[in-house]
């Protein structure tokens, strides 16, 4: 269990936002290697077309628990005829990575997840550590700098903010909290879902991405001059 | 030679009680089979059914059409259900038969749709593959016996070519610029065949103008079919869904027919 918890504290930071409209996503994916494509291993998911999820630790392990989430959000859909809502895939998606703490002959998942969704106008966020337990948030972060993400989304009125606003302080988050020593390069993943996505979880078109980048830099330099440069 | 002059006679009593020819031997007091226990039993019949779909290429795009019945044999029973589906932007579906296979279909497809957005590798399904899809489905239902009682008609356009394909449940698949099934393939195709001929790059307008035209005929002469119906069109702008929309019957020119004269 403490393992699974390392795993995830060392992977590039995942944070979520809840705002008054839709949730945000934003991921600090760490580029190991110039010799990966840009794009790849991808951390951001869709579980339904009104579910999204962010996932930090063990990718191999992330993929598989999207999958049994996209398992679960089918067989709701087939059985009930309407989209799952997000605090019941949650619940079985926790069920499922408790299960895999039960048994000697298992190990835990190396993976938090963030979940998001909006349904009939209500912004849900969730998140499942490799424990199985599950909270709702209104903003919650993962992974390497999950104290320092947490600190920043407290200091903003998430709740009254348009997701419009948010998308721009995920991006200045992730840029604050990467650690500019330790981890050269990152890419920067966008998703949201809310509103003016007509409630389906998609990445955050490059101009909108582009522009929340730019604040983001804005906004590091004010301080002191520091720079730095993201890809994608 | 007896075999060949027709005398021949299967005798089952060759080896008393022995296994009929094609059938494995049961040993006495061992067999919980009874001989008819493989016998499997399937809908030879569709319950509520829907009539005529139609369908026609125009210069920029497809259009779709299905009136919104559902018959309970000759009974009409519902007069409410949609018997087209969009699928994405660029491709829909409409069907005649079985509404529950139809249903089924639909649900299937919804659910492919969803696991293919979510790979998120900007594919999505064509015209073309969901058309290709679908053949083999319903081809392959037949083939087990079990086939859905379905006529589907997929449209959309793909590259800003049109498409529009035929599947029945048989497994029966064609591409063409006009389509109808049922009554539809005597009383409508004609029609559209001809205006189409007449007018090879129709408009939108035109191609509606033609399809609430087959419309009102199918309703005249199609004792299954309801004043009540759908469009779907899909052009480059996406796909749209109108409707239930109905035409003007006028019953008077049913004294000009011969049915109407009074012997």
């Amino acid at each position: 269990m403490e393992y699974a918890q390392k795993a995830v504290e060392n992977s590039g930071t995942a944070i979520g936002i809840r705002g008054k409209d839709g949730v945000v996503f934003g991921v600090e994916k760490l580029v190991r290697s110039k010799l990966y494509e840009v794009g790849a291993n991808k951390r951001i998911f869709n579980i339904d077309t009104h579910i999204g999820s962010a996932v930090a630790g063990l990718l191999a392990d992330a993929r598989h628990v999207v999958d049994t989430a996209r398992e679960e959000a089918a067989n709701y859909r087939y059985n009930y005829g309407e989209s799952i809502p997000l605090k019941y895939l949650t619940n079985r998606v926790s069920m499922y990575v408790h299960a895999y703490t039960l048994y000697s002959s298992m190990r835990p998942f190396g993976v938090s997840m963030i979940l998001g969704s909006y349904d009939e106008g209500l912004p849900q966020l969730y998140m499942i550590d490799p424990s199985g337990v599950s909270w709702g948030y209104f903003g919650c972060a993962i992974g390497k700098a999950q104290q320092t993400a947490k600190t920043e989304i407290e200091k903003l009125k998430t709740k009254e903010m348009p997701i419009s606003e948010v998308v721009k302080e995920v991006a200045k988050i992730i840029h604050i909290v990467h650690d500019e020593v330790k981890d050269k390069a990152f890419e920067l993943e966008l998703s949201w879902v809310g509103e003016q996505t007509q409630g389906r979880h998609v990445l955050v078109p490059d101009d909108i991405k582009e522009e929340a980048i730019r604040y983001a830099n804005e906004a590091l330099k004010e301080p002191d001059d520091e720079e730095d440069q993201a890809i994608g | 030679m007896a075999f060949l002059s027709g005398e021949y006679q299967w005798n089952t009593e060759l080896w008393a009680h022995g296994p009929s020819p094609g059938k494995f031997y049961n040993f006495p007091g061992t067999s919980q089979e009874s001989d008819q226990s493989d016998i499997v039993k399937r809908t030879l019949h569709p319950t509520v059914t829907g009539t005529s779909v139609m369908g026609i290429i125009f210069k920029d795009g497809i259009m779709l059409a299905a009136d919104t019945l559902g018959s309970y044999g000759t009974l009409a029973r519902y007069r409410d259900l949609s018997r087209v589906s969009v699928v994405n932007d660029a491709t829909v579906i409409a069907a005649g038969g079985d509404y529950a296979d139809f249903q089924y279909l639909k649900s299937v497809i919804e659910q492919r749709v969803i696991d293919e957005n979510c790979y998120d590798d900007g594919f999505n399904y064509t015209p073309q593959s969901l058309f290709s899809w679908l053949t083999r489905v319903m081809y392959n239902r037949r083939s087990k016996y079990d086939p859905l009682w379905n006529t589907f008609a997929v449209g959309g356009i793909n590259n800003g070519k049109p498409f529009l394909g035929y599947v029945d449940k048989i497994g029966t698949a064609y591409t063409s610029n006009t389509l109808a099934s049922g009554f539809g393939a005597y009383l409508a195709r004609p029609m559209m065949r001809d205006a189409l001929e007449k007018n090879p790059d129709m408009s939108e307008e035109e191609a509606k103008a033609v399809i609430m035209r087959c419309m009102k005929v199918l309703h005249y002469r199609d004792a299954r079919s309801l004043n009540r119906f759908e469009i779907v069109t899909v052009t480059k702008d996406g796909a749209r869904v109108e409707g239930p929309l109905s035409i003007k019957p006028d019953w008077s020119i049913v004294r000009q027919s011969r049915c109407g004269k009074s012997s």
